[in-house]
């Protein structure tokens, strides 16, 4: 706790994203600023006020899940067990080789296993008819899908870990928290091995009705292709998403002690509370300034370093105008200067996963030298002033990135990512 | 959490447990050994496997919390609303005094707002998409009790939602230790939940561990032959953490310290074979605290009350402290009488363990009296025990593989 503070490295990325699934097409994707937002195919959603999404085409065998396994998780954890076993390759981590006590699992996810929960409620209660649901009709596995504990547990059994294992629960930051919290045990002391994500497929009746009945979602249902619409004045809300990604992060010194190669550094990460309204977000942006003045303090980084801004950008009028004001609070003048683009507009929202998503999308963008766009910016709203990188990706060398999320309930969060540079990074 | 100069207090409480409303009320029914667990009411459970519960007896949210609050929330946020308003007054801490941001509030949550989940989905499935309320969105997710809370009362600091199954309720805590470690003044901590749905239940029939017994005295016996699951209950508690010289610097009483936290994996559903684990998170804790097995004068127990997962935690208990000292340490498990509230359970032992640390007795695990004890433990069963304890371990294990320990210790006259 008062040791000193590690440095923690990222050795690993693994991404199960909209359009693409594996690192390599992901990346292909923010390169080519192609959108995966479409008419939603997961169930049949005519009557319904949105019927958009930004589904993943996502096969269970292919992705390397056994049949038992695919029967046994709900989707969105297979998403994470997929990302996870791409993460864990690409950092070339040998996890039975480790201390299995100093190695954990930190995951996020808003919605856990609703989407399974739902589909067999509806066949216990007979299409809702029986408050009291005969539970005969339940599957007897569905104490697994509960509760998003199991998430974090399906992980760590696949690695063997045995140290801190924890499902992080905190809306539309629970990515960034969960990566955040893995951060901070590697910082502290700990854990040598976290591997820490992200994964929600929230793509159900339930959820798709609940941002109905509150209009958070776009209803721009004759051109999904082009609704998610972050900083355009004719954005009309988010494009709800699934998906995971995972990373593995590192205490510096253990992976340099096996070699590994580090595509960068975790140097801060901040959480504050806008303790307004739990939906609602105020024009100032002061607490997402708060959690990025924190981040950046913590990574021992100036505004005028940041040479990327990865956005919430939810598609929203009132995230991209409250994020704008709070990137002016907390980067000034540098605000004007920097690029800032949102990943959403491609790969829709995703609610948990997508900040995990978005930070495997900023180690790629430092490790390829490119800032991904901000897709379907056709028509900038003159409230939003800041760089939003439109349409195109550009190339340009990245050091230090910072990511940050929103969410309901009023939760700010923000992550710095660092490039070590090569001194760091000699053998010891 | 040693070695640090900031050293995490908890300098107030709230509880509700099927026992009754209050930190006091239900710390004095855990000394008298009373039990809260009867009849499901909450939902027709006649023709279900489960007939038994911890429900809390007379909560009526409009006796707490404004009308809008009670219509946005799931009961699990009433709860946690209730216990967090509670904690603060005994706190007697104003928010508004600290700085920005220096308050913040971590719960653990594991069934969410199932209740009201459950009812938008019938809406949703027997109406219409256009029938599903404006707060669905807002009520059931597992982050709305930290949410609702933090808007509640202005807290702008680090804030947090753990799920780690039953294991939550400590977690929660030794994360608000460390917050506390870093530099945060005061965190509200805990967990409360709301999990008696008549479809929250019905998902867990599977898992083959709660108590179908029908004689309320006789429906969860841990530790003991006669022991056949666990009895679910809805409750929990809220803690207010603060740094140690801050907090008597404003003249509080500081009423226990966190000393230490520690959590390792025993896989899921692997409670039958929790003990290294188990073992493994107490040593972690008491690192922190920087103190020996020995100094443990009393263990509140996670007591599953499945036969093989108490024989896994008494093997947990025998590599922590030797064969000898695990029969010999006292050992109590207040929630036999309260009902197992899953992410609140943790949190409802942090309470009984601080009255308990204050006030010189261990609370017993009540209706063991008469059982045969399966297991050679030193439980404190019947009547509470003038045992003055100093320093209490709290262990935690959930379904999903988390185990956790707590080391708290009596708060004394400062550092």
């Amino acid at each position: 706790m008062r040791s000193a503070a590690r440095p923690v490295a990222v050795t690993g990325t693994g991404v199960v994203a909209p359009g693409a699934t594996g690192r390599a097409a992901f990346r292909e994707l923010l390169a080519a600023g192609r959108t995966a937002t479409r008419a939603i195919t997961l169930f049949d959603a005519s009557g319904f006020r949105s019927r958009i999404a930004a589904e993943c085409d996502f096969d269970p065998q292919a992705a390397g899940l056994s049949a038992r396994e695919a029967g046994r998780m709900d989707r969105y954890v297979q998403f994470a067990v997929a990302a996870v076993r791409e993460a864990v390759a690409d950092a070339g981590l040998d996890t039975a080789a480790g201390d299995p006590w100093r190695t954990g699992v930190s995951m996020g996810s808003a919605v856990g296993g609703t989407t399974r929960l739902e589909a067999d409620y509806v066949v216990a209660s007979d299409r809702g008819r029986d408050w009291v649901v005969d539970h005969r009709y339940v599957s007897p596995f569905l104490y697994r899908v509960f509760s998003p504990g199991p998430l974090a547990g399906e992980v760590a059994e696949l690695l063997g870990a045995r140290g801190v294992v924890h499902t992080v629960s905190t809306g539309c930051t629970s990515g960034l928290d969960a990566i955040g919290y893995a951060f901070q045990c590697i910082r502290e002391g700990r854990a040598d091995v976290m591997v820490a994500g992200a994964a929600d497929s929230p793509i159900s009746p339930i959820t798709v009705s609940c941002f109905d009945a509150i209009r958070a979602t776009s209803a721009r249902n004759d051109a999904p292709e082009s609704a998610s619409r972050p900083f355009d004045r004719e954005r009309d809300g988010f494009v709800l998403g699934e998906g995971a990604a995972a990373l593995v992060l590192e205490d510096l010194e253990h992976a340099r002690r096996r070699g590994a190669e580090v595509h960068c550094l975790i140097g801060g990460f901040a959480t504050r509370s806008n303790a307004y309204h739990m939906t609602g977000l105020t024009r100032e942006g002061l607490e997402m300034a708060e959690a990025v003045e924190q981040a950046l303090a913590q990574a021992r980084r100036r505004p005028e370093e940041v040479d990327y801004v990865n956005a919430h950008g939810s598609g929203t009028q009132q995230n991209d105008r409250h994020e704008t004001a709070a990137f002016k609070r907390s980067l000034g003048a540098h605000a004007r200067r920097v690029p800032v683009s949102s990943v959403k507009s491609m790969v829709g929202h995703s609610l948990g996963a997508i900040g995990a998503i978005e930070l495997a999308a900023c180690v790629l963008a430092m490790d390829e030298g490119m800032v991904p766009p901000t897709a379907n910016l056709e028509h900038p709203d003159p409230e939003c002033d800041l760089d939003y990188v439109p349409m195109t990706a550009r190339s340009q060398r990245l050091d230090t990135v910072l990511s940050v999320g929103s969410g309901f309930g009023g939760f700010q969060s923000a992550v710095v990512l660092d490039r070590p540079d090569r001194k760091v990074l000699q053998p010891s | 959490m040693t070695g640090t100069t900031r050293r995490p207090v908890i300098t107030g409480m709230g509880a509700l447990a099927s026992t009754g409303i209050g930190a006091d009320v239900v710390g004095r029914a855990a000394r008298e050994g009373l039990s809260g667990i009867g009849p499901i009411t909450r939902y027709p459970a006649a023709g279900t496997p489960l007939s038994l519960a911890g429900e809390i007896p007379d909560f009526d949210p409009l006796e707490h919390l404004e009308g809008p609050v009670v219509a946005q929330t799931d009961r699990f946020t009433q709860l946690a609303l209730t216990a967090s308003d509670m904690a603060l007054k005994d706190a007697g801490l104003t928010p508004a005094e600290l700085a920005p941001y220096s308050f913040g509030v971590v719960t653990a949550s594991c069934a969410g707002g199932v209740e009201f989940g459950q009812k938008e989905i019938e809406r949703l499935w027997s109406r219409g998409p256009s029938h599903v309320g404006p707060y669905q969105s807002i009520a059931w997710f597992y982050a709305a009790s930290t949410g609702q809370i933090s808007i509640r009362h202005g807290l702008k600091g680090p804030s947090g939602v753990l799920v780690t199954d039953e294991a939550g309720g400590l977690d929660a805590l030794g994360c608000a230790g460390r917050e506390i470690a870093r530099g945060t003044a005061a965190m509200l901590a805990g967990g409360a939940e709301a999990p008696l749905s008549p479809f929250s239940m019905a998902c867990q029939f599977g898992h083959g561990l709660l108590s179908t017994a029908r004689d309320p005295e006789r429906a969860y016996l841990p530790f003991t032959r006669a022991a056949s699951g666990f009895v679910p209950a809805e409750g929990g508690a809220m803690a207010v953490v603060e740094e140690e010289r801050a907090a008597r610097a404003r003249g509080a009483v500081p009423r226990a310290v966190i000393l230490g936290h520690g959590t390792a994996f025993a896989g899921m559903l692997r409670f039958d074979r929790s003990a290294e684990a188990l073992a493994a998170a107490a040593r972690m804790a008491l690192a922190e605290a920087g103190l020996s097995p020995a100094a443990v004068d009393v263990v509140f127990a996670d007591a599953l009350g499945v036969p093989e997962a108490d024989a896994a935690e008494v093997r947990a208990l025998r590599l922590l402290f030797g064969a000898r000292r695990a029969e010999e340490v006292p050992v109590t498990a207040p929630k036999a009488g309260t009902g197992r509230a899953y992410s609140g359970a943790g949190a409802l032992d942090v309470t009984l363990a601080v009255l308990s640390l204050e006030q010189g007795l261990v609370p017993p695990a009540p209706h063991l009296d008469g059982a045969e004890p399966a297991l050679p433990l030193n439980l404190v069963t019947g009547r509470a025990r003038p045992l003055r304890p100093r320093t209490a371990l709290l262990l935690a294990r959930g379904l999903s593989g988390s185990c956790s320990a707590l080391v708290l210790q009596r708060a004394g006259d400062g550092p």
